[in-house]
């Protein structure tokens, strides 16, 4: 499936901003499932530093600063993905959970070294007894990885309310835990909170989802959100997706933007300015299917809407 | 063994009452009691001057102490920010062979560490071979992934490494914990230094003590050198989180040693990848950064966002070579105690050398064979968090049952988050306490400078802290304990290094200093003010109580409740006191002003204010200077119980003086850059704001009687004038003329306003701003009314009671003056608020 993908990030700032720093992850990942067809980023105003680089995840990145006193600041970051279906998760065999835990702990350099890099606390999620107590009921003794991964993301699916005025993007692991409620990227903490606590290696994937419009309306432009999943490690088979928001299996309608410990090292925008006075934000993403979809099926799973992911 | 044939002042008898504790090492004397060579010298001095001369040598430290400022900030205290630094009249001696081991020894870990760090940011070699386990850097949270592949120049990653020296029982050293990031302590030893060779002159000289300036000298040309563009001197700044930081006495005073300015996070910004300091003038390049802020919190963009001690994009400015960060950003990552058991192998792969100097004995217990180790461990251990944080060290023996249990439980859930050290039963040395000599635990904290590319200097000697108690196993400023000089005796003739420059040599004139960061301008602002603040306060004040005896003049009654009016209309005593006033009320309601906390306006609070603000800019000021607020903060400690009504005006009179001092030093001691344009605009503003909103309360106060006038005068120190000027009765008339119009009078509201003109004038411009001087404007336009008023005939009218003329006149200033005050700070120092979107 082919997209063009539109994300706009304005702010409004209240009083004359000096100085804007701003550290992007906007440009989607090139992967063996996905391949970026072209990537261009507009800022108004014209930013003096423009610094692109490959981050420590292997994401793109880059630094923008403006220089010149504004009230306004607009990013458009307009990509072309081609994403392929992944193939189907049913062959798949994987061992017993415990075994990937056990292989994880590795006291050497091996091949899980570079997955261990997901088995610790980082800013937003914090082992803790809180979520070991929540994953245990999917991760029965003996249960093979696969099958108690997937029973985590169905039962966050299931048990959470998607409510995205619940949380902001600071809202604690342990409070979304507690109030059963919250947007893709509570949920996303949580399962790599309940995954870390068991000593499972998952990392937070930020992207996009294509939302389809409801039957027989046409599709809302600029409706689309920010997403965000869970890819989760197990020896030979590598990472695996997972959407606790949608309990879907991601495939073609996932965008990879970028993939870190948790949202703080993949934040979409993250700036920091200098002036004083408030300021308003409006995000708005567009996630255009460039040919027709086939006709579909009623999904067994009708995708929820996403809400915006606010920059830091 | 026998002591006969010893001579007497070679045997630990020589320090009355002082017996050292068995199973351990102690530093002084040996198990037969002999004093070891080390300090075979100085004790019998010390022991010479006898107990009641200790006592007071020890009181000149404490003095100087206070007098330096040199405080170390409690997190969590009650009692306030600050604490006084607590040092020891008896310093640590080490002989001259003894150091000259550890001294290779700790330069090696330097070494070592420094290697380590290029490889963990790097290539990561020494993860893949198996050296380090690769969860000490995945689970790190001190391993910044933004500073991976960010290779300072010259690849070096420390400038300034502090290492923690423990000596055991059989009197060998080792060590405790390195600190990587930005150690702290090598300004306390130093300030250690400069009072103890003052407080003990004789002693320091004749025991020839290997000096300290060439320690700091070796840093300084270090951090000269980072700056591998080598066109002329790069500009170093020491970045400091602030007076709220537990160091920041020491900041501050390093940075005035070494002569590199004093910044905050808010002073720094970063432009088109470069580094600069904001100041008054423009935008100064900034080549080097000696940092005193924690790895995290130095980037809010890259790091830990929200952070507000640290300058956004400064990550990407190192990255782009434009900036060298001293220590390098991500220098934390070793300090983890984890890797202690892995540094001799590092050691071996990455310098291919021994290690010299020994670790305490250490067990990571993320892996198998280390928890075995670690829990089986002979004799005792600390425990400690493998990857940093506040938390305590845990003594799992000294726990009880159900405590250990819990802690068993939390180590078993993860045991990579514990590390195990032996636990040194520590030596100890010499404490005189003031009444006897106490054995101490002692540690020792050693500082190694990279002094130029691959070469390092040493700290002769270091910190010294020793504990709390002769049994407590701690020994951290954060929780008591207290500090000792440490004296390395030179063999040879001490090496006279000084900062100090040698005569004769042809000295390059600096005067880069004259850079004032504006967040500086800003606080010397608001210091002028508030030194005006509580010298206006303080005469209104010791006008009023010196009135309220009754016995002062004829006319004292009536004054006393024409000041009391005053106060009230000035909001300062409730209203009640307008009508009819209780002696006694009064007194305590007057007593209130004096030193009630929390009361906007009291002589307390507004000491406060003043000690906050001056704390921020203690680099700016000249220790005389310095000095002069803390005899100030000391005199105007006026707690409630402490003060009579008899002692009040003595004591204002003191502050007064006090005052008086600090402007001398002002107008006399500082040199006339921007930072003493905005002391001085502060004070002028403050001065004329006080006068017009005094002599407008005392137009409402009542009629415009002698009674009221002359004490207004008195406030306004303009007795005398008026006096010589008059020979009369006051009226309002010529009151007014010489309190506002008089040019020639140094209190009137003309006089601050002329000399706030001159200031305004020399203050740099149009580099912030296109738009026209809105503080001149302002000011010309108080200007015009002052001199366009035709006091007398206001006056005149005032007099016969229609004042609104008069007041509205009044009013007019006082407004022209605040817009003054606001045009100010927005052009100078508000556009340098940061704030996180």
């Amino acid at each position: 499936m082919k997209y063009r993908i539109t994300h706009v990030t304005t702010y409004a700032y209240a009083a004359e901003v000096s100085v804007s720093h701003h550290l992007l992850h906007l440009r989607p990942r090139d992967l063996p499932l996905q391949r970026l067809e072209s990537f261009d980023l507009v800022v108004q105003p014209e930013p003096t530093v423009r610094t692109g680089r490959i981050d420590y995840f292997g994401n793109h990145s880059e630094v923008i600063t403006v220089e010149e006193a504004h009230r306004h600041l607009e990013i458009v970051a307009g990509s072309r993905v081609e994403v392929h279906p992944s193939p189907p998760r049913t062959r798949l065999q994987s061992p017993p959970w415990e075994r990937v835990a056990m292989a994880c702990r590795g006291e050497a350099w091996q091949e899980s070294s570079a997955a261990a890099e997901f088995c610790f606390d980082s800013s937003y999620v914090r082992r803790g007894d809180g979520p070991l107590a929540y994953a245990r009921p999917s991760f029965l003794a003996g249960r093979s990885w696969l099958e108690a991964v997937c029973h985590l993301s169905s039962r966050i699916h299931r048990e959470f309310k998607f409510d995205a005025r619940a949380t902001s993007v600071s809202t604690p692991v342990e409070e979304v835990l507690k109030g059963r409620k919250g947007v893709c990227q509570d949920f996303a903490h949580l399962m790599l909170a309940c995954l870390r606590s068991l000593g499972l290696p998952a990392r937070y994937v930020s992207g996009y989802l294509e939302t389809l419009p409801p039957p027989g309306r046409a599709r809302l432009v600029g409706a689309d959100a920010s997403h965000a999943w869970v890819s989760a490690w197990c020896p030979g088979i590598g990472w695996l997706d997972f959407d606790p928001t949608n309990d879907v299996e991601p495939g073609e309608r996932h965008v990879t933007l970028a993939w870190g410990r948790d949202f703080s090292d993949v934040s979409p925008i993250r700036g920091v300015l200098v002036g004083s006075g408030d300021h308003q934000l409006r995000v708005s993403v567009d996630v255009e299917p460039l040919v027709e979809p086939p006709e579909m099926a009623p999904a067994a799973n009708p995708i929820r809407p996403q809400s915006p992911v606010a920059p830091e | 063994m026998s002591d006969v044939g010893i001579p007497l002042e070679k045997r630990s008898g020589c320090l009355p009452g002082y017996r050292s504790r068995a199973g351990v090492h102690d530093e002084l004397c040996d198990g037969s009691g002999l004093l070891r060579p080390s300090w075979q010298e100085l004790i019998p001095q010390l022991a010479a001057l006898g107990s009641g001369e200790l006592a007071r040598r020890r009181d000149v430290a404490r003095r100087l102490l206070r007098e330096h400022g040199v405080t170390y900030n409690v997190y969590g205290s009650e009692e306030g920010l600050e604490r006084g630094w607590s040092l020891d009249l008896v310093p640590f001696c080490l002989a001259p062979n003894e150091w000259a081991g550890l001294q290779r020894g700790l330069i090696q870990r330097t070494r070592l560490l420094d290697r380590l760090l290029g490889d963990l940011y790097g290539p990561q070699r020494m993860v893949r071979e198996g050296w380090v386990p690769p969860a000490l850097l995945h689970g790190s949270s001190s391993f910044l992934r933004a500073c991976h592949d960010l290779q300072p120049p010259g690849g070096r990653h420390l400038y300034l490494h502090a290492i923690d020296l423990a000596r055991r029982p059989d009197g060998t050293w080792c060590v405790l914990a390195d600190r990587t990031q930005a150690p702290s302590g090598a300004g306390y030893a130093l300030e250690n230094r400069i009072i103890l060779s003052r407080v003990l002159p004789d002693e320091f000289r004749e025991c020839s003590v290997a000096r300290l300036a060439g320690f700091f000298s070796g840093l300084r040309d270090g951090l000269r050198s980072a700056d591998p563009r080598p066109a002329g001197t790069p500009n170093v700044v020491l970045l400091t989180p602030g007076p709220y930081n537990e160091t920041y006495f020491e900041h501050a005073y390093l940075a005035r040693y070494l002569g590199f300015p004093l910044v905050e996070g808010g002073d720094l910004t970063v432009r088109d990848r470069r580094v600069f300091l904001k100041t008054l003038e423009g935008l100064r390049p900034v080549d080097v950064i000696l940092r005193r802020v924690d790895d995290t919190f130095c980037d809010p963009l890259e790091l830990r966002s929200g952070s507000f001690l640290g300058v956004s994009g400064l990550v990407d400015a190192a990255r782009a070579g434009n900036v060298v960060v001293a220590n390098a950003l991500g220098s934390g990552l070793v300090e983890s105690p984890a890797f202690l058991p892995f540094l001799p192998a590092l050691s071996r792969q990455l310098l291919g050398e021994e290690l010299l100097l020994h670790s305490a004995s250490t067990w990571w217990a993320g892996q198998e064979a280390g928890r075995r180790a670690a829990l089986s461990a002979p004799g005792r251990v600390v425990w400690k968090p493998t990857f940093g944080g506040m938390a305590d060290p845990v003594f799992s023996e000294e726990l009880s049952g159900e405590a250990r249990a819990r802690f068993l439980a939390r180590f078993e859930a993860a045991p990579a988050d514990f590390v195990a050290q032996e636990r040194i039963d520590l030596s100890t040395t010499p404490v005189w306490t003031g009444e006897a000599w106490e054995p101490r635990p002692l540690v020792l904290r050693t500082y190694v400078a990279a002094s130029g590319l691959d070469s390092y200097v040493v700290m002769p000697g270091g910190l010294t802290r020793f504990s709390q108690s002769p049994h407590s196993p701690v020994v951290s400023a954060q929780r008591g304990g207290g500090s000792k000089d440490t004296w390395v005796f030179s063999e040879g003739p001490v090496d006279p290094v000084t900062l100090l420059r040698p005569g004769g040599q042809v000295v390059r004139l600096e005067r880069a200093p004259a850079d004032v960061p504006s967040r500086v301008a800003d606080n010397l602002y608001w210091m002028g003010r508030y030194t005006e603040r509580l010298e206006h306060q303080v005469r209104v004040l010791r006008a009023t109580f010196h009135r309220l005896g009754g016995e002062t003049t004829h006319d004292g009654h009536a004054e006393l409740m024409a000041l009391v009016q005053l106060l009230v209309s000035l909001g300062q005593l409730p209203d009640r006191f307008g009508k009819e006033v209780d002696e006694e009320e009064l007194s305590s309601a007057l007593l209130g002003l004096l030193h009630q906390a929390n009361r906007p306006g009291s002589v307390r609070d507004i000491l406060v204010q003043l000690r906050y603000i001056t704390t921020a800019v203690r680099d700016r000021l000249s220790n005389d200077t310095w000095r002069i607020f803390q005899r100030l903060q000391g005199d105007g400690q006026l707690t409630g119980r402490e003060v009579t009504l008899s002692d009040v005006p003595g004591r204002l009179n003191t502050l007064v003086v006090d005052l008086a001092a600090f402007s001398g030093m002002e107008m006399e001691n500082m040199t006339r850059g921007h930072a003493w344009r905005f002391l001085e605009i502060g004070r002028r503003l403050e001065r004329s704001i006080n006068l017009l909103k005094m002599v407008r309360a005392a137009l409402h106060a009542g009629p415009c009687h002698p009674a009221v006038l002359a004490p207004l005068l008195e406030v306004a120190d303009s007795v005398m004038t008026y006096r010589r000027r008059y020979f009369e009765q006051v009226h309002l008339a010529t009151a007014l003329d010489l309190l506002l119009a008089d040019e020639s009078n140094p209190r009137s509201v003309a006089f601050q306003v002329e000399t706030l003109h001159e200031h305004i004038e020399f203050l740099p411009r149009d580099r912030w701003s296109r738009s026209e001087p809105h503080e001149e404007r302002a000011l010309m336009l108080v200007s015009e009314l002052l001199h366009g008023a035709d006091l007398s005939a206001v006056s005149a009218r005032a007099e016969v009671g229609e004042i609104e003329e008069l007041d509205h006149l009044l009013g007019r200033l006082s407004e022209g003056l605040s817009a003054v005050s606001d045009h100010l700070t927005h052009r100078y120092f508000s556009h340098a608020v940061v704030r996180a979107s």
